[in-house]
């Protein structure tokens, strides 16, 4: 196989499949939110430290900056477009509104998709185990209590 | 980001020869989380970057073999600390790798990339060194095999040639009895570098071996066989007595991340925690064994 400049990849988002040309140096980051219009997912420090572009490849949660698209290719993503069903939102989304884990909303989609990754292989978090799952995603606005709580709240959802 | 080329080889042999076409105007990525930041920054020649994520030669998982545990070169930091195998029986490496970056990180990052990287605060290097691993590299000319403590030249180097892949890291499993920990000091937790890190073996046989991480250029191994860092019966002042000829070896460097003298101070508080957990994990493997 050669050196491409250009990469095809087949990759499934959110249940949608899509064949798309990368170019080789596009971080899974700049693919997403530039050539696929899915902004959910942001951008804040494009280096690993702070978590906003967090999504799930393959059920494992990766900083989306530090990825390249090219890498992707055969891969199932789940971004926080992803999170909904029917327009509604789920059950973890509702929480972090619900208990005040918002404030500017610049960090909320990482912090989501941090929060559903640990649910997903923690399902009743205790509050240590929420605290160093969501180590990687920072937040300068709640303080993190109100995250806290959101998660440890829909950790208990998920028992009923 | 720089621009570069991609390509993303289905063999060994593949990736063998475009690693001799393009030498070290190439890099190999896994998981990319060190090499990405790089790229990012823009300040690496490099014009093409090799995905080796589908040749299957180099493995990404960890086996448990006669006498060794062989971490594949594609396995993530997550994966490994969670392994059976290493959970029981190397409980220093499971202690550093739980503190490399994030839960992100640790999904995408390999043990590999974390030694191939030659940072010298890499937190898995010095319990690997401790354990005295070994690391098999391969190239078109065939496959040799390096003690992991004579592998790093200096910060950011190692002793691959550009044409050269890390093919397996090889652990001898514990002859007998064996107790180890994992400490480090960092100015905040999470994802900060390390500003020291220690990693203590304590061997049934009397023999202890330290390995500190990110105090020199490279890390610095030191070995002991008084005994008397393996026995509970001896006195705290004896230990540091010991810890200190030990630590005369390392010796600390100054820089961005805390002064020479903050690390003289904070490595002997560190070395007396490894060494206090180490021998009390010995101490568990004897009675165990009995
Ligand atoms: S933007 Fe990816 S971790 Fe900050
Ligand atoms: S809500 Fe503003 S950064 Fe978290």
């Amino acid at each position: 196989m050669n050196e491409m400049t250009t990469v095809p990849i087949a990759v499934t988002i959110n249940q949608t499949r899509y064949d798309v040309e990368v170019k080789a140096h596009h971080t899974l980051l700049e693919v997403l939110r530039e050539q696929l219009h899915l902004t959910g997912t942001k951008r804040s420090c494009g280096e690993g430290e702070c978590g906003a572009c967090t999504v799930l490849v393959n059920g494992e949660a990766v900083n989306s900056c530090l990825v390249l698209a090219a890498e992707m290719d055969g891969a199932e993503i789940l971004t926080i477009e992803g999170l909904e069903r029917n327009g509604e939102l789920s059950p973890l989304q509702q929480a972090f509104l619900d208990r005040g884990a918002v404030q500017c909303g610049f960090c909320t989609p990482g912090m989501v998709m941090a929060a559903e990754y640990l649910l997903r292989t923690t399902p009743h978090p205790t509050e240590a185990e929420i605290r160093e799952g969501l180590s990687g995603n920072l937040c300068r606005c709640t303080g993190y209590e109100g995250i806290v709580e959101a998660v440890k709240h829909a950790g208990r959802e998920t028992d009923s | 980001m720089q621009s570069f080329k991609y390509a993303r080889p289905e063999s060994l042999p593949e990736l063998l020869e475009l690693l001799e076409k393009f030498r070290d105007r190439a890099r190999l990525i896994s998981g990319g989380t060190d090499l990405l930041v790089k790229l990012q920054h823009g300040n690496l020649a490099v014009e093409v970057v090799i995905d080796i994520k589908r040749v299957a030669e180099l493995s990404d998982r960890v086996v448990t073999t006669n006498g060794w545990v062989s971490i594949g070169p594609r396995a993530v930091i997550g994966r490994v600390v969670r392994h059976p195998g290493i959970e029981s029986a190397y409980p220093a490496l499971v202690e550093a790798g739980r503190i490399v970056g994030s839960v992100q990180i640790r999904n995408r990052a390999t043990v590999a990339g974390n030694i191939c990287t030659a940072s010298p605060a890499a937190d898995t290097v010095p319990p690997l060194c401790a354990y005295d691993a070994r690391i098999r590299l391969v190239s078109t000319e065939g496959s040799r095999e390096v003690p992991l403590r004579s592998f790093f030249v200096g910060p950011g180097k190692t002793v691959i040639a550009p044409n050269e892949v890390l093919a397996e890291i090889r652990v001898p499993a514990p002859h007998g009895a064996m107790g180890s920990s994992f400490d480090r000091i960092t100015r905040r937790r999470g994802v900060d570098l390390a500003t020291i890190n220690i990693a203590g073996v304590l061997h049934d046989n009397g023999t202890a071996v330290f390995a500190f991480g990110a105090v020199a250029p490279t890390v610095v191994v030191a070995e002991e066989t008084s005994g008397d860092l393996c026995d509970p019966t001896v006195s705290a002042d004896r230990v540091d007595e010991v810890l200190k000829t030990l630590l005369a070896t390392a010796r600390p460097i100054s820089d961005v991340r805390s002064s020479k003298e903050y690390r003289e101070a904070m490595l002997l508080v560190a070395a007396r925690r490894v060494q206090r957990t180490a021998l009390e994990r010995l101490t568990q493997a004897r009675g165990g064994r009995e």
